[in-house]
Protein backbone atom coordinates (compact mmCIF):
# COMPACT_ATOMS: atom_id res chain seq x y z
CA UNK A 1 0.00 0.00 0.00
CA UNK A 2 2.63 2.62 0.90
CA UNK A 3 4.34 1.98 -2.42
CA UNK A 4 1.14 2.74 -4.28
CA UNK A 5 0.59 6.10 -2.57
CA UNK A 6 4.16 6.95 -3.38
CA UNK A 7 3.49 6.18 -7.00
CA UNK A 8 0.32 8.28 -6.94
CA UNK A 9 2.29 11.24 -5.59
CA UNK A 10 4.74 10.88 -8.43
CA UNK A 11 1.93 10.74 -10.99
CA UNK A 12 0.39 13.86 -9.48
CA UNK A 13 3.71 15.66 -9.85
CA UNK A 14 3.97 14.52 -13.47
CA UNK A 15 0.43 15.74 -14.16
CA UNK A 16 1.22 19.09 -12.57
CA UNK A 17 4.34 19.52 -14.70
CA UNK A 18 2.42 18.49 -17.82
CA UNK A 19 -0.33 21.06 -17.21
CA UNK A 20 2.28 23.66 -16.42
CA UNK A 21 4.03 22.84 -19.69
CA UNK A 22 0.80 23.05 -21.73
CA UNK A 23 -0.14 26.40 -20.21
CA UNK A 24 3.25 28.02 -20.69
CA UNK A 25 4.47 26.64 -24.03
CA UNK A 26 1.47 27.77 -26.14
CA UNK A 27 3.04 31.05 -27.22
CA UNK A 28 5.66 30.49 -29.92
CA UNK A 29 9.16 31.71 -29.20
CA UNK A 30 9.77 31.15 -25.52
CA UNK A 31 9.52 34.55 -23.82
CA UNK A 32 11.75 33.36 -21.04
CA UNK A 33 14.55 33.31 -23.56
CA UNK A 34 14.69 37.11 -23.38
CA UNK A 35 18.17 38.05 -22.56
CA UNK A 36 18.34 39.46 -19.04
CA UNK A 37 20.78 42.06 -20.24
CA UNK A 38 18.27 43.13 -22.85
CA UNK A 39 15.48 43.14 -20.31
CA UNK A 40 17.43 45.45 -18.08
CA UNK A 41 18.27 47.79 -20.93
CA UNK A 42 14.77 47.81 -22.36
CA UNK A 43 13.33 48.54 -18.92
CA UNK A 44 9.61 49.30 -19.14
CA UNK A 45 8.95 47.72 -22.52
CA UNK A 46 10.62 44.44 -21.59
CA UNK A 47 8.73 44.48 -18.30
CA UNK A 48 5.49 44.68 -20.24
CA UNK A 49 6.57 41.93 -22.63
CA UNK A 50 7.14 39.00 -20.28
CA UNK A 51 4.10 39.57 -18.06
CA UNK A 52 2.60 36.40 -19.47
CA UNK A 53 5.98 34.78 -19.43
CA UNK A 54 5.89 32.14 -16.75
CA UNK A 55 8.72 29.94 -17.98
CA UNK A 56 8.14 26.37 -19.10
CA UNK A 57 9.19 23.48 -16.87
CA UNK A 58 11.98 22.80 -19.32
CA UNK A 59 13.30 26.34 -18.98
CA UNK A 60 13.15 26.11 -15.22
CA UNK A 61 14.98 22.78 -15.30
CA UNK A 62 17.59 24.29 -17.56
CA UNK A 63 18.00 27.23 -15.17
CA UNK A 64 18.12 24.87 -12.19
CA UNK A 65 20.92 22.98 -13.85
CA UNK A 66 22.86 26.20 -14.49
CA UNK A 67 22.32 27.46 -10.96
CA UNK A 68 23.28 24.17 -9.36
CA UNK A 69 26.28 23.68 -11.63
CA UNK A 70 27.61 27.03 -10.42
CA UNK A 71 26.16 26.68 -6.93
CA UNK A 72 29.49 27.12 -5.18
CA UNK A 73 30.83 29.77 -7.51
CA UNK A 74 32.14 32.79 -5.67
CA UNK A 75 34.43 34.24 -8.35
CA UNK A 76 32.15 37.28 -8.66
CA UNK A 77 31.21 38.65 -5.23
CA UNK A 78 28.18 40.37 -6.77
CA UNK A 79 26.92 37.13 -8.24
CA UNK A 80 27.39 34.42 -5.64
CA UNK A 81 26.38 30.82 -6.32
CA UNK A 82 23.00 29.80 -4.97
CA UNK A 83 24.53 27.39 -2.44
CA UNK A 84 26.30 30.33 -0.80
CA UNK A 85 23.03 32.20 -0.52
CA UNK A 86 21.40 29.17 1.05
CA UNK A 87 24.31 28.84 3.47
CA UNK A 88 24.09 32.49 4.46
CA UNK A 89 20.39 32.00 5.16
CA UNK A 90 20.94 28.78 7.10
CA UNK A 91 23.78 30.35 9.05
CA UNK A 92 21.53 33.22 10.15
CA UNK A 93 18.71 30.84 10.97
CA UNK A 94 21.05 28.61 12.94
CA UNK A 95 22.52 31.49 14.94
CA UNK A 96 19.17 33.06 15.79
CA UNK A 97 17.66 29.67 16.49
CA UNK A 98 20.44 28.48 18.81
CA UNK A 99 20.24 31.76 20.72
CA UNK A 100 16.48 31.25 21.02
CA UNK A 101 16.98 27.67 22.31
CA UNK A 102 19.52 28.88 24.88
CA UNK A 103 17.02 31.43 26.19
CA UNK A 104 13.70 29.63 25.68
CA UNK A 105 14.41 26.18 27.12
CA UNK A 106 15.76 27.20 30.55
CA UNK A 107 13.22 30.00 30.79
CA UNK A 108 10.38 27.68 29.78
CA UNK A 109 11.53 25.31 32.49
CA UNK A 110 11.42 28.04 35.09
CA UNK A 111 7.95 29.09 33.94
CA UNK A 112 6.68 25.51 33.98
CA UNK A 113 8.08 24.74 37.42
CA UNK A 114 7.04 28.00 39.07
CA UNK A 115 3.42 28.72 38.02
CA UNK A 116 3.29 32.20 39.63
CA UNK A 117 6.26 33.22 37.48
CA UNK A 118 4.32 32.08 34.42
CA UNK A 119 1.33 34.12 35.48
CA UNK A 120 3.49 37.21 35.97
CA UNK A 121 5.17 36.93 32.56
CA UNK A 122 2.21 35.58 30.62
CA UNK A 123 0.73 38.98 29.63
CA UNK A 124 4.06 40.00 28.11
CA UNK A 125 4.40 36.71 26.27
CA UNK A 126 0.88 36.96 24.91
CA UNK A 127 1.45 40.50 23.63
CA UNK A 128 4.89 39.84 22.11
CA UNK A 129 4.04 36.49 20.54
CA UNK A 130 1.57 37.63 17.83
CA UNK A 131 3.82 40.44 16.55
CA UNK A 132 4.92 39.72 13.01
CA UNK A 133 8.70 39.29 13.14
CA UNK A 134 9.04 41.71 10.25
CA UNK A 135 7.48 44.46 12.33
CA UNK A 136 10.71 44.40 14.34
CA UNK A 137 12.87 44.83 11.25
CA UNK A 138 13.08 48.64 11.02
CA UNK A 139 13.62 48.91 14.76
CA UNK A 140 16.27 46.19 14.60
CA UNK A 141 18.04 47.89 11.69
CA UNK A 142 17.97 51.18 13.55
CA UNK A 143 19.24 49.62 16.76
CA UNK A 144 21.90 47.22 15.48
CA UNK A 145 22.92 49.21 12.36
CA UNK A 146 23.72 45.91 10.68
CA UNK A 147 21.46 43.94 8.39
CA UNK A 148 22.93 40.55 9.31
CA UNK A 149 22.59 41.10 13.05
CA UNK A 150 19.07 42.39 12.44
CA UNK A 151 17.99 39.28 10.55
CA UNK A 152 19.50 37.08 13.28
CA UNK A 153 17.54 39.06 15.84
CA UNK A 154 14.35 38.61 13.80
CA UNK A 155 14.91 34.84 13.72
CA UNK A 156 15.58 34.83 17.45
CA UNK A 157 12.43 36.76 18.26
CA UNK A 158 10.18 34.58 16.10
CA UNK A 159 11.72 31.24 17.11
CA UNK A 160 11.61 31.84 20.84
CA UNK A 161 7.83 31.70 21.47
CA UNK A 162 6.84 28.19 20.42
CA UNK A 163 9.82 26.75 22.31
CA UNK A 164 9.17 28.83 25.40
CA UNK A 165 5.48 27.97 25.56
CA UNK A 166 5.96 24.28 24.77
CA UNK A 167 8.77 23.85 27.28
CA UNK A 168 6.72 25.56 29.96
CA UNK A 169 3.72 23.36 29.15
CA UNK A 170 5.89 20.23 29.17
CA UNK A 171 7.60 21.03 32.47
CA UNK A 172 4.31 22.06 34.04
CA UNK A 173 2.33 18.99 33.05
CA UNK A 174 4.54 16.07 34.07
CA UNK A 175 2.32 13.07 34.80
CA UNK A 176 1.13 12.88 38.36
CA UNK A 177 2.34 9.32 38.87
CA UNK A 178 5.89 10.31 37.94
CA UNK A 179 5.81 13.26 40.30
CA UNK A 180 4.60 10.89 43.02
CA UNK A 181 7.52 8.55 42.34
CA UNK A 182 9.84 11.50 42.78
CA UNK A 183 8.15 12.48 46.04
CA UNK A 184 7.96 8.96 47.51
CA UNK A 185 11.67 8.38 46.93
CA UNK A 186 12.50 11.85 48.18
CA UNK A 187 14.41 13.17 45.18
CA UNK A 188 16.14 16.51 45.69
CA UNK A 189 15.37 19.48 43.46
CA UNK A 190 18.33 18.89 41.14
CA UNK A 191 17.60 15.18 40.71
CA UNK A 192 13.90 15.92 40.36
CA UNK A 193 14.48 18.38 37.53
CA UNK A 194 17.20 16.48 35.67
CA UNK A 195 15.91 12.93 36.04
CA UNK A 196 12.12 13.39 36.08
CA UNK A 197 10.96 16.74 34.69
CA UNK A 198 13.52 17.15 31.89
CA UNK A 199 13.13 13.69 30.33
CA UNK A 200 9.36 13.88 30.76
CA UNK A 201 9.20 17.19 28.86
CA UNK A 202 11.54 16.24 26.01
CA UNK A 203 8.70 15.36 23.60
CA UNK A 204 7.03 18.74 24.21
CA UNK A 205 10.35 20.61 23.93
CA UNK A 206 11.12 18.86 20.65
CA UNK A 207 7.67 19.73 19.28
CA UNK A 208 8.32 23.38 20.14
CA UNK A 209 11.74 23.21 18.49
CA UNK A 210 10.20 21.74 15.34
CA UNK A 211 7.54 24.43 15.13
CA UNK A 212 10.22 27.07 15.71
CA UNK A 213 12.59 25.92 13.01
CA UNK A 214 9.69 25.94 10.56
CA UNK A 215 8.80 29.51 11.47
CA UNK A 216 12.44 30.59 11.41
CA UNK A 217 12.94 29.24 7.91
CA UNK A 218 9.68 30.91 6.89
CA UNK A 219 10.76 34.26 8.21
CA UNK A 220 14.35 34.31 7.00
CA UNK A 221 13.26 34.67 3.36
CA UNK A 222 11.12 37.69 4.10
CA UNK A 223 13.71 39.22 6.40
CA UNK A 224 16.42 38.92 3.78
CA UNK A 225 14.19 40.50 1.15
CA UNK A 226 13.87 43.57 3.34
CA UNK A 227 17.32 44.01 4.70
CA UNK A 228 20.15 41.84 3.47
CA UNK A 229 22.77 41.71 0.74
CA UNK A 230 22.97 37.94 0.69
CA UNK A 231 20.88 34.92 1.46
CA UNK A 232 18.14 33.11 -0.41
CA UNK A 233 15.55 35.82 0.28
CA UNK A 234 17.88 38.44 -1.15
CA UNK A 235 18.53 36.11 -4.10
CA UNK A 236 14.83 35.85 -4.95
CA UNK A 237 14.33 39.58 -4.67
CA UNK A 238 17.37 40.24 -6.81
CA UNK A 239 16.24 37.79 -9.48
CA UNK A 240 12.83 39.43 -9.42
CA UNK A 241 14.47 42.77 -10.08
CA UNK A 242 16.27 41.10 -13.00
CA UNK A 243 13.01 39.45 -14.11
CA UNK A 244 14.64 36.05 -13.88
CA UNK A 245 11.41 34.19 -13.20
CA UNK A 246 13.00 30.77 -13.74
CA UNK A 247 15.64 31.49 -11.09
CA UNK A 248 12.94 32.56 -8.67
CA UNK A 249 11.06 29.30 -9.18
CA UNK A 250 14.23 27.28 -8.66
CA UNK A 251 14.91 29.20 -5.45
CA UNK A 252 11.34 28.69 -4.24
CA UNK A 253 11.62 24.93 -4.74
CA UNK A 254 14.99 24.90 -2.97
CA UNK A 255 13.51 26.79 0.00
CA UNK A 256 10.82 24.12 0.26
CA UNK A 257 13.35 21.30 0.09
CA UNK A 258 15.65 22.84 2.70
CA UNK A 259 12.66 23.46 4.99
CA UNK A 260 11.63 19.84 4.61
CA UNK A 261 15.18 18.74 5.38
CA UNK A 262 15.30 20.85 8.55
CA UNK A 263 11.99 19.40 9.73
CA UNK A 264 13.00 15.81 9.02
CA UNK A 265 16.31 16.38 10.81
CA UNK A 266 14.69 17.78 13.94
CA UNK A 267 11.99 15.14 13.92
CA UNK A 268 14.71 12.46 13.78
CA UNK A 269 16.60 14.06 16.66
CA UNK A 270 13.31 14.31 18.58
CA UNK A 271 12.62 10.62 18.16
CA UNK A 272 16.10 9.74 19.31
CA UNK A 273 15.81 11.88 22.44
CA UNK A 274 12.20 11.15 23.39
CA UNK A 275 11.20 8.21 25.53
CA UNK A 276 8.99 5.46 24.16
CA UNK A 277 6.02 3.93 25.92
CA UNK B 1 0.64 1.77 69.93
CA UNK B 2 1.29 -0.20 66.77
CA UNK B 3 4.20 -0.02 64.39
CA UNK B 4 2.05 2.09 62.12
CA UNK B 5 -0.72 3.94 63.84
CA UNK B 6 -3.67 5.73 62.24
CA UNK B 7 -5.53 7.92 64.77
CA UNK B 8 -8.89 9.57 64.04
CA UNK B 9 -8.01 10.43 60.48
CA UNK B 10 -10.46 12.37 58.32
CA UNK B 11 -9.88 13.70 54.84
CA UNK B 12 -11.99 16.33 53.13
CA UNK B 13 -11.48 17.53 49.57
CA UNK B 14 -12.62 20.98 48.50
CA UNK B 15 -15.35 20.96 45.87
CA UNK B 16 -15.43 23.33 42.93
CA UNK B 17 -17.76 26.17 43.81
CA UNK B 18 -17.38 25.91 47.57
CA UNK B 19 -17.99 23.30 50.21
CA UNK B 20 -16.06 20.12 50.66
CA UNK B 21 -16.34 16.38 50.20
CA UNK B 22 -15.57 14.30 53.28
CA UNK B 23 -14.03 11.17 51.77
CA UNK B 24 -13.08 9.35 54.98
CA UNK B 25 -14.08 10.15 58.51
CA UNK B 26 -12.48 9.36 61.85
CA UNK B 27 -10.57 6.24 60.85
CA UNK B 28 -8.32 4.59 63.43
CA UNK B 29 -6.32 1.38 63.26
CA UNK B 30 -2.89 -0.01 64.07
CA UNK B 31 -0.61 -2.17 62.00
CA UNK B 32 1.90 -4.37 63.81
CA UNK B 33 5.47 -4.93 62.69
CA UNK B 34 5.65 -7.52 59.88
CA UNK B 35 1.90 -7.61 59.61
CA UNK B 36 0.18 -7.80 56.21
CA UNK B 37 -2.99 -5.70 56.24
CA UNK B 38 -5.44 -5.34 53.37
CA UNK B 39 -7.89 -2.48 52.93
CA UNK B 40 -10.88 -3.70 50.94
CA UNK B 41 -13.95 -1.85 49.77
CA UNK B 42 -15.92 -0.78 46.73
CA UNK B 43 -14.25 1.59 44.32
CA UNK B 44 -14.57 5.19 45.42
CA UNK B 45 -14.74 4.29 49.10
CA UNK B 46 -11.56 6.19 49.89
CA UNK B 47 -9.19 3.27 50.38
CA UNK B 48 -6.64 4.76 48.01
CA UNK B 49 -7.03 8.09 49.79
CA UNK B 50 -6.16 6.37 53.04
CA UNK B 51 -3.09 4.76 51.46
CA UNK B 52 -1.97 8.11 50.01
CA UNK B 53 -2.31 9.61 53.49
CA UNK B 54 -0.07 6.89 54.95
CA UNK B 55 2.39 7.51 52.10
CA UNK B 56 2.34 11.19 53.02
CA UNK B 57 1.40 12.26 49.50
CA UNK B 58 -1.48 14.14 51.16
CA UNK B 59 -1.93 15.33 54.71
CA UNK B 60 -5.14 14.52 56.59
CA UNK B 61 -7.66 17.26 57.39
CA UNK B 62 -7.70 16.01 60.96
CA UNK B 63 -6.13 13.17 62.88
CA UNK B 64 -2.63 11.76 63.02
CA UNK B 65 -0.66 9.04 61.30
CA UNK B 66 2.49 7.81 62.99
CA UNK B 67 5.11 5.38 61.80
CA UNK B 68 7.31 4.07 64.64
CA UNK B 69 5.95 6.86 66.80
CA UNK B 70 7.09 9.54 64.35
CA UNK B 71 4.36 11.69 62.84
CA UNK B 72 4.10 11.50 59.07
CA UNK B 73 4.52 14.95 57.56
CA UNK B 74 5.19 14.04 53.95
CA UNK B 75 6.30 11.30 51.62
CA UNK B 76 9.49 9.40 52.28
CA UNK B 77 11.28 6.26 51.19
CA UNK B 78 10.60 4.61 54.58
CA UNK B 79 7.08 4.10 53.17
CA UNK B 80 7.71 2.90 49.62
CA UNK B 81 4.75 2.61 47.33
CA UNK B 82 3.79 0.30 44.50
CA UNK B 83 1.41 2.16 42.21
CA UNK B 84 -1.49 0.62 40.35
CA UNK B 85 -0.26 2.03 37.05
CA UNK B 86 3.27 0.73 37.78
CA UNK B 87 4.51 4.33 37.32
CA UNK B 88 7.86 3.30 35.90
CA UNK B 89 9.84 6.08 34.28
CA UNK B 90 9.84 5.18 30.57
CA UNK B 91 13.17 6.90 29.86
CA UNK B 92 15.03 4.67 32.28
CA UNK B 93 15.85 0.98 32.00
CA UNK B 94 14.47 -1.43 34.62
CA UNK B 95 17.82 -1.23 36.37
CA UNK B 96 17.85 2.58 36.37
CA UNK B 97 14.28 2.72 37.65
CA UNK B 98 15.20 0.66 40.69
CA UNK B 99 18.60 2.30 41.05
CA UNK B 100 17.00 5.76 41.30
CA UNK B 101 15.37 4.91 44.64
CA UNK B 102 18.29 2.82 45.92
CA UNK B 103 20.75 5.63 45.29
CA UNK B 104 18.46 8.14 46.94
CA UNK B 105 18.20 6.08 50.12
CA UNK B 106 21.63 4.43 50.41
CA UNK B 107 23.70 6.85 48.30
CA UNK B 108 25.59 8.22 51.31
CA UNK B 109 26.19 4.90 53.05
CA UNK B 110 27.15 2.54 50.26
CA UNK B 111 29.74 2.52 47.49
CA UNK B 112 28.79 2.59 43.83
CA UNK B 113 29.39 -1.13 43.50
CA UNK B 114 27.23 -1.87 46.53
CA UNK B 115 24.39 0.27 45.16
CA UNK B 116 24.73 -1.56 41.89
CA UNK B 117 24.57 -4.96 43.63
CA UNK B 118 21.59 -3.98 45.73
CA UNK B 119 19.67 -2.88 42.67
CA UNK B 120 20.55 -6.07 40.84
CA UNK B 121 19.54 -8.23 43.81
CA UNK B 122 16.14 -6.56 44.01
CA UNK B 123 15.48 -7.26 40.35
CA UNK B 124 16.74 -10.81 40.68
CA UNK B 125 14.34 -11.37 43.56
CA UNK B 126 11.43 -10.63 41.21
CA UNK B 127 13.06 -12.86 38.56
CA UNK B 128 14.04 -10.03 36.26
CA UNK B 129 17.80 -10.58 36.35
CA UNK B 130 17.66 -11.10 32.60
CA UNK B 131 15.84 -7.83 31.85
CA UNK B 132 18.03 -5.33 33.70
CA UNK B 133 18.76 -3.21 30.67
CA UNK B 134 15.38 -3.36 29.01
CA UNK B 135 13.20 -0.27 28.87
CA UNK B 136 9.65 -0.46 30.30
CA UNK B 137 8.18 -0.30 26.78
CA UNK B 138 10.01 -3.50 25.92
CA UNK B 139 8.54 -5.71 28.67
CA UNK B 140 5.07 -7.04 29.51
CA UNK B 141 2.59 -5.53 31.96
CA UNK B 142 3.33 -8.18 34.57
CA UNK B 143 7.07 -7.58 34.28
CA UNK B 144 6.56 -3.85 34.63
CA UNK B 145 4.68 -4.35 37.87
CA UNK B 146 7.48 -6.63 39.10
CA UNK B 147 9.92 -3.78 38.50
CA UNK B 148 7.54 -1.53 40.44
CA UNK B 149 7.59 -3.99 43.33
CA UNK B 150 11.36 -4.36 43.17
CA UNK B 151 11.77 -0.58 43.17
CA UNK B 152 9.62 -0.33 46.30
CA UNK B 153 11.26 -2.99 48.45
CA UNK B 154 14.82 -2.33 47.21
CA UNK B 155 14.88 0.75 49.44
CA UNK B 156 14.16 -1.49 52.46
CA UNK B 157 11.14 0.51 53.57
CA UNK B 158 9.64 0.16 57.02
CA UNK B 159 6.24 -0.12 55.42
CA UNK B 160 5.44 -1.31 51.92
CA UNK B 161 2.33 0.34 50.50
CA UNK B 162 0.57 -1.38 47.62
CA UNK B 163 -2.22 0.44 45.76
CA UNK B 164 -4.14 -2.23 43.82
CA UNK B 165 -0.86 -3.35 42.34
CA UNK B 166 -2.33 -6.20 40.33
CA UNK B 167 -5.54 -4.45 39.28
CA UNK B 168 -4.44 -3.88 35.70
CA UNK B 169 -3.20 -7.44 35.10
CA UNK B 170 -4.90 -10.54 33.71
CA UNK B 171 -5.90 -13.31 36.15
CA UNK B 172 -2.98 -15.67 35.46
CA UNK B 173 -0.32 -12.99 35.68
CA UNK B 174 -1.99 -11.69 38.81
CA UNK B 175 -1.86 -15.10 40.49
CA UNK B 176 1.82 -15.50 39.62
CA UNK B 177 2.62 -12.07 41.03
CA UNK B 178 0.60 -12.67 44.20
CA UNK B 179 2.65 -15.80 44.87
CA UNK B 180 5.81 -13.84 44.25
CA UNK B 181 4.71 -11.09 46.60
CA UNK B 182 4.10 -13.65 49.36
CA UNK B 183 7.58 -15.07 48.82
CA UNK B 184 9.20 -11.61 48.82
CA UNK B 185 7.36 -10.44 51.91
CA UNK B 186 8.44 -13.65 53.70
CA UNK B 187 12.04 -13.06 52.58
CA UNK B 188 12.36 -9.44 53.63
CA UNK B 189 9.96 -9.61 56.60
CA UNK B 190 8.25 -6.38 55.64
CA UNK B 191 5.20 -4.63 57.04
CA UNK B 192 2.62 -4.25 54.28
CA UNK B 193 -0.54 -2.22 53.77
CA UNK B 194 -2.32 -3.13 50.57
CA UNK B 195 -5.41 -1.73 48.89
CA UNK B 196 -7.49 -4.14 46.84
CA UNK B 197 -11.03 -4.91 45.79
CA UNK B 198 -10.26 -8.58 45.14
CA UNK B 199 -11.59 -10.80 47.95
CA UNK B 200 -9.45 -13.85 47.13
CA UNK B 201 -6.34 -11.75 46.89
CA UNK B 202 -7.06 -10.21 50.27
CA UNK B 203 -7.56 -13.58 52.00
CA UNK B 204 -4.56 -15.19 50.35
CA UNK B 205 -2.17 -12.43 51.35
CA UNK B 206 -3.46 -10.86 54.57
CA UNK B 207 -3.03 -11.37 58.27
CA UNK B 208 -5.89 -8.95 58.76
CA UNK B 209 -8.48 -7.40 56.47
CA UNK B 210 -10.03 -4.00 57.13
CA UNK B 211 -13.36 -3.67 55.34
CA UNK B 212 -14.33 -0.11 54.48
CA UNK B 213 -17.86 1.20 54.20
CA UNK B 214 -18.92 3.11 51.11
CA UNK B 215 -18.02 6.78 50.88
CA UNK B 216 -18.57 9.59 51.48
CA UNK B 217 -17.59 9.59 55.14
CA UNK B 218 -16.13 6.11 54.74
CA UNK B 219 -15.15 4.26 57.91
CA UNK B 220 -13.78 0.88 58.73
CA UNK B 221 -16.88 -1.30 58.94
CA UNK B 222 -15.48 -4.65 60.00
CA UNK B 223 -12.11 -6.22 60.71
CA UNK B 224 -11.32 -9.86 59.98
CA UNK B 225 -8.28 -11.64 61.35
CA UNK B 226 -7.20 -14.27 58.83
CA UNK B 227 -5.89 -17.20 60.89
CA UNK B 228 -4.98 -19.43 57.95
CA UNK B 229 -1.55 -21.02 58.39
CA UNK B 230 1.34 -19.86 56.22
CA UNK B 231 2.70 -20.59 53.71
CA UNK B 232 -0.65 -20.53 51.97
CA UNK B 233 -1.27 -22.37 48.79
CA UNK B 234 -4.06 -21.11 46.55
CA UNK B 235 -5.01 -24.62 45.43
CA UNK B 236 -5.23 -26.07 48.95
CA UNK B 237 -7.13 -22.99 50.10
CA UNK B 238 -9.82 -23.70 47.53
CA UNK B 239 -10.86 -26.72 49.58
CA UNK B 240 -10.24 -25.22 53.01
CA UNK B 241 -13.54 -24.80 54.94
CA UNK B 242 -12.15 -21.88 56.96
CA UNK B 243 -11.31 -20.12 53.70
CA UNK B 244 -14.92 -20.46 52.63
CA UNK B 245 -16.05 -18.90 55.91
CA UNK B 246 -13.76 -15.89 55.46
CA UNK B 247 -14.85 -15.56 51.88
CA UNK B 248 -18.53 -15.62 52.85
CA UNK B 249 -17.97 -12.98 55.49
CA UNK B 250 -16.27 -10.65 53.05
CA UNK B 251 -18.90 -11.25 50.39
CA UNK B 252 -21.65 -10.55 52.89
CA UNK B 253 -20.07 -7.30 53.93
CA UNK B 254 -19.38 -6.08 50.40
CA UNK B 255 -22.52 -7.26 48.65
CA UNK B 256 -25.18 -7.23 51.37
CA UNK B 257 -24.27 -4.61 53.95
CA UNK B 258 -22.35 -2.31 51.62
CA UNK B 259 -24.18 -3.09 48.43
CA UNK B 260 -23.98 -0.36 45.83
CA UNK B 261 -27.56 0.64 45.06
CA UNK B 262 -28.32 0.61 41.37
CA UNK B 263 -30.57 3.56 40.51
Amino acid sequence: MPRRTWLASLLLLAAFVAVWHLLTSSGSGAPSAIDPEYARLAGQSAGAGPTAAIPTPGAVAQRAYELLANAFDRSNPNNLGIAWHLMYSMGRVLLGYVLAVIVAVPMGFALGLVPPLYQILNPFIQVLRPISPLAWMPLALYTFRDSSVSTIFIIFICAIWPMLINTAAGAGSVRHEWLNVSRVFGLGTFEHVTRIVLPASVPMIMTGMRVSIGIAWFVIVAAEMVGAQSGIGYFIWNEWNNLQIASMIVAIVLIGLVGLGLDIGLSWIGQRLSFRE
Amino acid sequence: MGFLSVRGVSMAFPIKGGGSFLAIEDISFDVERNEFVCLIGHSGCGKSTLLNLIAGLMLPTSGDIECQAARIRGPGPDRAMVFQSHALLPWMTCFENVHLGVKQVFGRKLTRAELHDKTKQALQLVHLGHALHHYPCEISGGMKQRVGIARAFATEPRVLLLDEPFGALDALTRAALQDELVRIVDTIRSTVVMVTHDIDEAILLSDRILMMTNGPKARIGEVVQIALPRPRDRIELAENPEYAVYRKRLLEFLYRKQRIEQP
